[in-house]
């Protein structure tokens, strides 16, 4: 169920990457964790983003979580959908509800980061404990 | 607080529990050098009808047969006995909300109707559930304002109370935040031009108070334009918010804060104090403290919850939008049945008697040789005048005739030594105001120095 194309972080963000330009989300197992998302906060086109750094946050009717960023750049575009539309996190996380696109600096932080398989791996085993 | 008595039986019955001879063994970690051994200088025990004169006595002699001057961020004001009676009441008179809020219907409805009369009050689109203080609440508005605009410094009015200025030094202290200050001008309002040149495009915010601290009005549209051509935002600090009953309300700013006590808390030796903040929708997220909500129930009625709590520190711990942990419901309280009873007329009214008191006062001061009110700033209830000798001799004067004379800036600003900031509410009468002004004509008409024997007057703490 998780895309193949996509990388993915321990706390959850995946990330699509063509060439140079990376665009992050975060996955289907953290909406659900999360429940109904009500609002997304991000940054503006042109700030920079550090790998593992908070780049936003995701409230939900229960919590206010950090989005972890999972590469360093700058970034070039946001989803505005998110602003009116934050439940976009609930229905399409993986597609529609994409956060933020970035422009990489450091290609080789993407080298540390999960495959799908190895995404569904790690949640089994978050789920197990 | 309870007082919960031990007799020598119980410390005895103590000391077997934790296996010491004497209660002296539980202080031998201290070294004895640093032991007190002699006697210590404290009256002896008084019985219960001694404790009760000794305090009525004091109470007899204290404040309640004088008039004061003092103002400052401190106002006395008038309290209808109702405000205690309702305040008093059980079902509100307890410490904390509950953990689940939404329990306490009235509570929550009570700082929703406060939420709505502070926006009303201040022109701003939300406004939390209070906060500790005005100073404190001040130093949030600028935090905010750094999280908004992700900016690293701001400029401070010196117009704006010295001691909020402290405390926000004292926030931001040890983070990477460059405070500046905006001089004031010889009209007594912060100089504009100087302002012009402070804000760039590395400034989060402004911090400006109106009326400020030497009771001017600040000329917010101009300071407003200024402030937002550079993406700063504007915060507009308000100590004596009964002003804005009659000023036009500071809409142009981005966060209006300040202290709230002129609306039913007293004047206590220092506290409770209750800060308020309000703002535009759009800063919401980034506005600390509770905010109350009102939405339906299941069946449809109308209900109020607590909302934006997962910013919360209960919920959100170390990552909170804030770590203010004390808001001020019960005086927050008062200020809503304080306001709810005056209702608009009445504030109004009550706003017009200050500001009438006061342009009384400055006109007959100003009639006396020698005594000088320097600032030519619009003021509400609130001015400076300048006295041509020692005012600390003037204000031993003023103590004799039972008038506590308001407070000498030089305290705080060294170039404004003999200067005094004096405020008039509606509890100085129009007879005390001819009696202050009688006695500083005399006091002009024979110039002192300092040396004189007498107790001086200090402002009330605020701490």
């Amino acid at each position: 169920m998780y895309p193949p194309e996509l990388l993915y972080t321990k706390d959850h963000e995946w990330i699509r990457v063509d060439e140079s330009v990376g665009t992050i989300g975060i996955t289907d197992y953290a909406q659900k964790e999360l429940g109904d998302v009500v609002f997304v906060e991000l940054p503006k086109p042109g700030d920079h983003v550090t790998a593992s750094e908070s780049l936003g946050t995701v409230e939900s009717v229960k919590a206010v979580s950090e989005i972890y960023s999972p590469v360093s750049g700058e970034v070039t575009a946001v989803n505005k959908k998110l602003q009116n539309n934050p439940e976009l996190i609930n229905s399409d996380p993986h597609g529609e509800a994409w956060l933020v696109r970035v422009q990489l600096t450091h290609r080789s932080e993407i080298d540390k980061l999960m495959t799908a398989d190895e995404y569904e791996a790690y949640i089994q085993q978050e789920k197990a404990h | 607080m309870r007082y919960l008595p031990n007799s020598p039986a119980d410390r005895q019955a103590m000391l077997r529990t934790t296996g010491h001879a004497h209660i002296d063994e539980l202080f031998e970690q201290i070294h004895a050098d640093l032991r007190f051994k002699g006697k210590l200088n404290l009256p002896g025990p008084l019985s219960e009808a001694e404790i009760l004169e000794f305090f009525q006595q004091a109470a007899a002699e204290s404040s309640r047969e004088y008039v004061s001057l003092l103002g400052a961020g401190a106002y006395s004001h008038y309290r209808p006995v109702v405000v205690d009676a309702l305040l008093s009441r059980g079902e509100f008179f307890t410490a904390y909300t509950p953990y689940q809020a939404e329990i306490s219907q009235g509570t929550l409805q009570a700082m929703f109707e406060f939420q709505t009369m502070m926006t009303q009050l201040t022109g701003q689109e939300v406004s939390n559930a209070s906060l500790y203080d005005g100073s404190t609440a001040t130093t949030e508005a600028a935090l905010m304002a750094l999280r908004i605009t992700r900016r690293r410094r701001v400029a401070l009015a010196r117009t704006l109370h010295p001691e909020y200025r402290q405390t926000f030094q004292t926030y931001v202290r040890h983070q990477d935040v460059d405070m500046v200050e905006v001089p004031c001008a010889a009209c007594g309002q912060i100089d504009t031009a100087q302002l012009e040149s402070t804000v760039d495009a590395q400034t989060a915010a402004v911090v400006i108070q109106s009326p400020n601290f030497f009771g001017a009005l600040e000329r917010i549209p101009e300071i407003a334009s200024i402030t937002h051509r550079q993406g700063a935002l504007l915060i507009v600090t308000v100590t004596e918010p009964l002003s804005l009953a009659v000023i036009k309300p500071p809409s142009e700013a981005d966060i209006v804060c300040g202290e709230a006590q002129s609306f039913g808390v007293p004047v206590a030796f220092g506290g409770p104090y209750v800060g308020f903040l309000t703002t535009r929708e759009k800063f919401l997220r980034q506005m600390p403290g509770r905010l109350v909500g009102q939405t339906v129930d299941t069946e449809g009625r109308r209900g109020f919850v607590l909302t934006l709590a997962t910013r919360e520190q209960h919920i959100r711990r170390e990552k909170a939008t804030s770590n203010i942990c004390t808001n001020q419901s019960l005086c927050a309280l008062a200020a809503t049945i304080y306001l709810c009873l005056l209702g608009k007329a009445g504030l109004r009214l009550l706003a017009e008697q200050n500001l009438a008191k006061a342009h009384y006062a400055a006109g007959r001061l100003r009639e006396i040789p020698g005594v000088v009110i320097p600032f030519t700033g619009p003021c509400f209830n609130e001015f400076v005048v300048k006295v041509p000798s020692d005012a600390e001799c003037l204000l031993e004067d003023l103590q004799s005739e039972k008038i506590i004379g308001g407070l000498h800036l030089g305290k705080f600003y060294p170039g404004l030594a003999n200067h005094l900031l004096l405020c008039f509410t509606e509890l100085v009468s129009r007879t005390a105001i001819d009696r202050m002004v009688e006695a500083c004509r005399q006091f002009s008409a024979t110039p002192r120095r300092a040396g004189s024997i007498g107790a001086t007057v200090t402002a009330p703490g605020r701490g």
